[in-house]
Formats: structure tokens, sequence, C-alpha cells
């Protein structure tokens, strides 16, 4: 009986403590920096585009909502003919983030993707693509991939030195 | 006693009444989210207050569906008779002096009697549904207004014995010396008990347990009839806290403000505690519930008239 008493006094109290709701409009509540968003595509410093067109991420994507076609351009160097994210699948697991050797596919602290048509939720390249390097700044990967480019050879680029024999380390 | 323009009043209380258990929606939702540390509805309007104008159109939106297996004009009488039942006890509630519908002289038994033709509506929608949870429901709810009625009615003859009248306003006018919350008190807290049972609110809400019962006896309504059992049910709330201000905390007597306020204020502030009992207490199992009604509370009240009665008989 005096428990009961006690429980709707306590309750009662209630009445005079701050309220936990976050009032989310007008109250935007914090995002760490690595807070698993709405997926974007970097560039790289020079404004070239870092997506290699490799399709780990639409392989490690367990919902395989990432599609994309690989083409190259006229120096040889591979880029996404199309890129495609279909955000009514995602579930920013952050896979594709870690799969991609050229830090081209980020997630980013933004969740308000909401829409009242289903296919708008399907972002192209053009979606995608932002003017920056997203989280590495001054990575470029055609800058340390050692990869031999139409026109130039290994090694023939600017800031690059020949590549190493190995055969001439051998003991 | 009666108002001098019956029409009027009565208009003025089926629409006060009417508003207030529409606007409990809304209380009833902000109280409890500041009991549980959230906001409520805030969005529709000025602090949320077009809610009930929402949730009202949406009630009316709904699809009024009556399921094929259930006995027809039953399922739609059911909710009807709630409403009735709780609006006709509405007219011996004085309001404040000459704000009355009727001033009957056995104004106390009519109320006993309406709020216990109330639980026909339950046992009813209950039966009419054709659903076992619906019907367990009707069942829990029969069996528990049938023992909560019992010393509901016990609780308020020490009442009577001390104003000697039935009459409500005369109740009222007996306590002008003393309200009847102090020399009552058991019957205060007997009657407040009882009133949690009659209303089915929240620690005495068997008959629609949604974790056992889905919604029990309301399992299989919708639409406006679903809203007819709310609105009844909130009714019901506005009228024995009416009920308990006027018979235990001297209706409208107070000093300075106006009679009508300081009923209304009484009123709101029973409302609210009934709020505040069910952000507080769980469900009881109902073994536990029959045997509370039976084994202590009846005896407790029977004790409480004896003890009226024998103080009153050797002061006179």
């Amino acid at each position: 009986m005096i428990s009961i008493l006690r429980t709707i006094w306590y309750v009662f109290l209630h009445s005079f403590q701050k309220r936990v709701t976050v009032q989310y409009p007008e109250q935007k509540p914090y995002l760490a920096p690595r807070y698993r968003g709405r997926i974007i595509l970097s560039r790289d410093p020079d404004g070239g585009e870092r997506c290699v067109a490799c399709n780990l991420c639409a392989v490690v994507c367990p919902v395989d909502c990432i599609a994309l076609q690989a083409t190259e351009d006229e120096h040889g160097r591979r880029y996404p003919e199309f890129f495609r994210i279909n955000f009514s699948r995602c579930i920013f697991c952050g896979l594709c983030e870690e799969a991609c050797p050229t830090y081209a596919i980020q997630l980013t602290p933004d969740f308000e993707m909401g829409e009242f048509h289903r296919q708008n939720l399907i972002y192209e390249k053009h979606d995608l693509l932002i003017d920056g390097p997203g989280k590495y700044h001054g990575y470029n990967f055609w800058r340390v991939a050692g990869v031999q480019i139409g026109g130039k050879d290994k090694g023939e680029a600017a800031h690059e030195s020949p590549p190493v024999d190995v055969h001439s380390l051998l003991p | 006693m009666t108002s001098p323009y019956p029409l009027l009043s009565i208009l003025g209380i089926v629409i006060v009444a009417l508003s207030i258990a529409a606007s409990l929606i809304y209380v009833e939702r902000r109280l409890l989210a500041l009991w549980q540390d959230r906001y409520g509805p805030n969005r529709t309007g000025p602090f949320g207050l077009l809610q009930v104008v929402a949730d009202a159109i949406k009630m009316f939106m709904k699809e009024d569906w009556i399921p094929p297996f259930a006995d027809k004009p039953v399922f739609i009488l059911a909710p009807a008779v709630i409403f009735v039942t709780v609006l006709m006890a509405f007219a011996v509630l004085p309001a404040a002096p000459g704000i009355i519908v009727a001033d009957l002289n056995i104004g106390l038994l009519f109320f006993l009697a309406m709020s216990s033709l109330g639980v026909y509506s339950v046992v009813l929608a209950g039966w009419s549904s054709n659903n076992k949870y619906a019907l367990l429901g009707g069942m829990r709810a029969a069996a528990q207004m049938l023992s909560y009625e019992v010393f509901m009615g016990l609780s308020l003859m020490g009442v009577v014995i001390l104003a000697g009248s039935f009459s409500l306003p005369a109740v009222v006018e007996a306590q002008r010396k003393i309200w009847f919350v102090i020399p009552q008190f058991p019957g205060f807290i007997l009657f407040l008990i009882a009133g949690f049972a009659e209303t089915r609110r929240i620690p005495f809400d068997l008959s629609e347990a949604e974790s056992e019962l889905v919604a029990g006896y309301h399992s299989e309504y919708s639409g406006m009839k679903f809203g007819m059992f709310f609105v009844g049910e909130y009714m019901g709330v506005t009228l024995i806290s009416g009920m308990i201000s006027v018979l235990f905390l001297g209706g409208w007597l107070g000093p300075v403000l106006p009679g009508l306020v300081w009923f209304l204020i009484k009123t709101f502030v029973f409302i609210s505690f009934f709020i505040l009992v069910r952000a507080a207490l769980p469900r009881p199992r109902f073994d536990q519930l029959m045997s509370w009604g039976w084994k202590v509370m009846l005896p407790l009240a029977l004790v409480n008239v004896l003890v009226t009665g024998a103080a009153v008989l050797l002061r006179s």
C-alpha cells in the first residue's frame, strides 16, 4: 500500500524534471564525424574522379544496392561509366567505404534523405559526386598507383622515379 | 433549486461535458508525457491543441467496419449505451447553485444506477463481437463491475448519513462547516478506488488489458464506434471526478472565487490524479483484483458505514 503511494509520488516528481525529448527538426542531434549516413563519391585534389570502377564496393555490399559499369578514358585510366546507389536498399553499413582502395566512396553524417517517391531514392553518379576530397585531403591514387597509362610508361610522369628492378635486389 | 432556464443548462452541461471529454484526449497525452519526461503531441497548432481536431477527423474518416460474424444490432447499440448512461448521470451533477439539469431527491441513487447500467455496454460489446478476446474482456468487466459496484454504493452511505439526503445539492450544502473528506476519509478512499474500477482506468483496466486481450471488449470496434467507447471512458473520468468533488470536497463551496470555478478546479485536480495513477501503476492480476474487492474493500466499506452510523447516532 505504502509502495503504491510512493510510486505515485515519485512519478509526480517527474513533473519538475527536464524532458529528454530532442525536438528534432528545430534541434539537431550531434552526429559524430564518422557517422555513417548518405554515401558520396569524392574527387582527388586535382579535381578528377577518384573512383577507378574496381567493383569492390558493389561486391562487398550485403544488400546489392550499388551498380556500376567500368570504362576507360583516353589515357587508359578506369572510371565508372555510371554509378548508381539504390538508397531504398542501402543499410548504411559502411562496408563499401572500407573496401574502396582509392578512398572514393565515403559515408557522410547526413541522414535526411526522405522522399515521397521511391524512384527518387536511386542516386546517379552526378547526385553522388562531390567537389572535394572528403575525409582524405591530399590523397591522389594515380600519383602513387604505379600504373602505366596511355603515352607514359611507369616512372615517366612528374614526381615519379623509374621502378626498381626487384630482381636486382636478390642476394 | 432547479435552474430557471432548464433547456439552457441542459445544453450547457452537455456541451461542456462533451468538450471536456474530447479535450481530455489531448490533456491525458500531454500529462502522461510530462510524467514520462516527454513532450507529447505538440506539433498540430499552438502547443498541439489542434490534436483533438485532428484525432476527431481521423476517427470519422476511418472505415466503420462491422465484422460479418458479429451480432449486428447489439454491436451497434453497445457503444451508444455507455455514452447515454454516462451523459444521463451528468444530469444530477450540480456544478454550481442552480446549474443542474434535474435536482432529483434520489440524485445519488440515480448516479449509481446509471453508472451500473454503463457496464451493459461493455458486456454487450464483448458478447456481440463474437470474438474470444472480446468475450473475455466483457466477462471480466461484468465480474469487476459487480464486485466494485457493491462497495462503491456502500462507501457513499457514510456521506448520505452525514448529509441526511440523497440529493446532491443538499449534500454540498451539508458541507458548509467541514468537507466530508475529513470525517469520511475512508469512504473517500474507497470511492476513489471504486471510481477507478468504474471507469475501467489503468489499475483496473482488465477488461481491455492490451497485453493479454488485444483490446478486450472493443477489439472488433473501429471508427467512431470505437471513438464512442473512448469518449465514454473520458466522460466517465470527468463524471467520477465531478462526483468526488461534489460528495467529498464541497463541490462549489470555496472562498473568493465563484462556485463554478471552484467546482471545475476540484474536478480537474481529480482528472489529473486519474491520469497520474495511469502513469504510475501497473495492472494487477484478475484474481488479485477480485479478492481485493471482496475481501478488503467490502468489509472496510461496511465498517465505515457502521462507525459513521454509530457516531451520528451517539451525537444526536
